[in-house]
């Protein structure tokens, strides 16, 4: 049921454009990440639901109601900040049953509520401490008890676990994920973790720039992303240069050993140099099944990353002055994984399935950006 | 550190320890000159204008201080919140009191406010009002810089949006979330406010206000020399009083307003 409906959203600030062309359609109850690097309009966009900033153009529709142009303090929506933003001079107790204060609900009710949802966040007891008697994690518990208290239609968290050590922050957003099942609140979350917008969302809207580069579910983010930035800036990637040999039957050349990929490629041309990309998991040690792509190399290093291990094959040594291609494997780092020596030959192999084509490659802006991405 | 340079500083803290404590200690030896030496302090006490003048100050500044608050919380608040840019203009006009003089602003209150179409000067009420609306003026420099520095110590925007995102208006935010919250940065401005209220001359003495510091000055030429320089002392102390009260409350405050971070 759709809820939370943002249409045609532009905000500009002078000259400078922060969001574009922002379409957004929310499910009842479902949880939708903002993701992207700094600067792409993410936080924009969710204060602009919160209503601190007005669009340029566009509307804001919650359940069917038209909110672009009402105060803040008219929404109700429900919000946590980086910054945690508890009232230094108020108790835990204070902080939670501010907005109900306000709402002028009996005193009664008021506590009730409170430890409710202490006892939701697991602070039952300590309603009576003052902010800075709490550690970070705890803190924006409060927070999120908070912004809960009043029951908002929309849950809004800017950034809430950036602020805390990677611990927490795991254990935190389990949390915070449980309490919104749990609620079944409508919740937009931006971040630019990417580990945290997947694990956390229904749905992911990618930003870049002011404008939406994918919404989809972790899962088609990750698997199917459908730029270049997408696929560069979610999870990591071998992007490779590779020579069109037919695009309609998807082959394709890789300093001259063929593959081939799932999708046939529409309106490139033979001998066009196109950037394949390839996840490292996808790929795997020896010759793989029959249909798989195989690749043969010579292996150039060997990372031992904890529960990974990640090699690294050259499959020679540039063609036409192109630097040698690298292609980069993941796999499960067993008691008895056999792992080859460095600089010795190998082959590896990856479904077509595995692979996709992001476009022509290019120079300059995208090939910068794939180089981050590259593994 | 070197020794020399060590004994430089000392050199320094001696003679302006002396400089500052001199006038006091001169004070305090010609205060006891009277007989009996404690004449002086049990004079003023039992001049029934000592009280109603000090009163009369104290009322003032209090009513000085709390205008000030109402003008320049919110003044302050809007600043930092919406008008980042106006903050130089808005400093500007703080910092003017140093460059216009009292007797210039009072001359200035006097011929504006005197006859038609507002005349304050012609009651007592108006004259204290007018006063009161000089020391407002005055206070500017000390009001605005306290509570500026208090609000910059504090996260205003996020909890003023925290504070609209739970429902609360303008004016709910500042009561109950700012002005808790910079409790001792105002605390500060009003103690410096006072001090400069009680001991303020030219304005009061110009308006024909029964104030402290008109009477201070009277106390020597009229009534007795050595009396004036008790209450002198006297005044001195209670400003130290106060100042000690900001200190002791400023340690209470701090305690209370610190966010801890992640632990």
């Amino acid at each position: 049921m759709t809820f939370l409906v943002l249409s045609g959203i532009q905000k500009r600030f002078g000259e400078t454009v922060a969001v574009e062309n922002f379409d957004l359609v929310a499910e009842r109850g479902e949880f939708v990440s903002f993701l992207g690097p700094s600067g792409c309009g993410k936080t924009t966009t969710l204060r602009m639901i919160a209503g601190f900033e007005g669009p340029t153009a566009g509307t804001i529709t919650v359940d069917g109601i038209d909110i672009t142009h009402q105060a803040p303090n008219r929404r109700n929506v429900g919000m946590v900040f980086q910054s945690y933003a508890l009232f230094p001079n108020m108790t835990v107790a204070g902080n939670i049953g501010f907005g109900l204060k306000i709402r002028k609900r009996p005193k009664a009710a008021i506590a009730a509520r409170v430890n409710e949802l202490l006892e939701l966040i697991h602070l039952e007891g300590r309603g009576d401490r003052y902010p800075f008697q709490l550690s970070g994690g705890q803190q924006q518990r409060v927070a999120l008890a908070r912004a809960l208290a009043i029951e908002p239609q929309v849950l809004l968290l800017d950034e809430p676990l950036s602020a805390l050590d990677a611990k927490i922050r795991i254990v935190l957003r389990t949390e915070i994920r449980a309490i919104q099942r749990q609620l079944g609140i409508t919740t937009v979350y931006v971040t630019h973790d990417q580990e945290e917008a997947l694990s956390l969302s229904d749905r992911v809207v990618v930003m870049s720039e002011g404008r939406i580069e994918q919404i989809g579910t972790p899962s088609e983010i990750y698997n199917f992303p459908s730029t270049a930035f997408v696929a560069s800036f979610v999870g990591t990637l071998n992007l490779v240069t590779a020579a069109v040999i037919d695009a309609g039957s998807g082959r394709l050349s890789l300093e001259g050993q063929e593959v081939r990929t799932a999708k046939a490629l529409t309106d490139v041309p033979p001998d066009k140099l196109v950037t394949l990309a390839l996840r490292p998991e996808g790929v795997a040690m020896g010759e793989g099944e029959p249909g798989s792509n195989r690749l043969n190399g010579v292996v150039e290093d060997i990372n031992f990353l904890g529960s990974i291990v990640r090699i690294r094959l050259r499959l020679g040594d540039g063609i036409d002055g192109r630097p040698p291609t690298v292609i980069a494997l993941d796999t499960f780092n067993e008691p008895h994984l056999r792992v080859p020596d460095v600089g010795a030959q190998a082959s590896v192999s990856f479904p077509p399935e595995a692979s996709f084509v992001l476009g022509a490659a290019r120079d300059g802006a995208l090939a910068s950006a794939e180089v981050g991405a590259e593994v | 550190m070197s020794r020399r340079f060590r004994a430089f500083w000392w050199l320094i803290f001696i003679l302006a320890a002396v400089y500052f404590f001199l006038p006091l200690f001169g004070t305090f030896v010609f205060s006891i000159r009277a007989k009996p030496p404690t004449a002086g302090y049990t004079g003023f006490l039992s001049n029934e204008r000592f009280y109603t003048t000090l009163a009369y100050s104290f009322v003032v500044g209090i009513l000085t201080i709390v205008i000030s608050v109402l003008i320049l919380v919110p003044t302050a608040f809007w600043v930092r919140l919406r008008m980042p840019r106006a903050r130089p203009f808005v400093e500007f006009v703080t910092l003017l009191p140093f460059v216009v003089p009292p007797i210039v602003l009072v001359f200035g209150l006097i011929s504006t406010y005197s006859g038609p179409p507002i005349s304050l000067t012609s009651t007592d009420l108006g004259s204290s009002a007018l006063l009161v609306a000089a020391y407002v003026i005055l206070s500017f420099p000390y009001m605005y810089r306290a509570i500026d520095t208090g609000m910059r110590s504090i996260d205003i925007r996020s909890l003023t949006e925290a504070s609209q995102s739970l429902g609360a208006g303008w004016v709910r935010i500042l009561w109950q979330i700012i002005l808790p919250n910079i409790r001792v940065a105002i605390l500060s401005g009003a103690f410096l406010t006072l001090a400069i209220v009680v001991g303020e001359f030219t304005i009061a003495n110009m308006l024909a206000r029964p104030a402290f510091a008109p009477y201070l000055a009277i106390l020597g030429d009229e009534v007795d020399p050595y009396q004036q320089a008790a209450v002198a002392l006297v005044a001195f102390g209670l400003t130290w009083i106060a100042m000690g009260f900001i200190s002791l409350l400023g340690r209470g405050g701090r305690a209370k307003i610190q966010i801890g971070g992640a632990r």
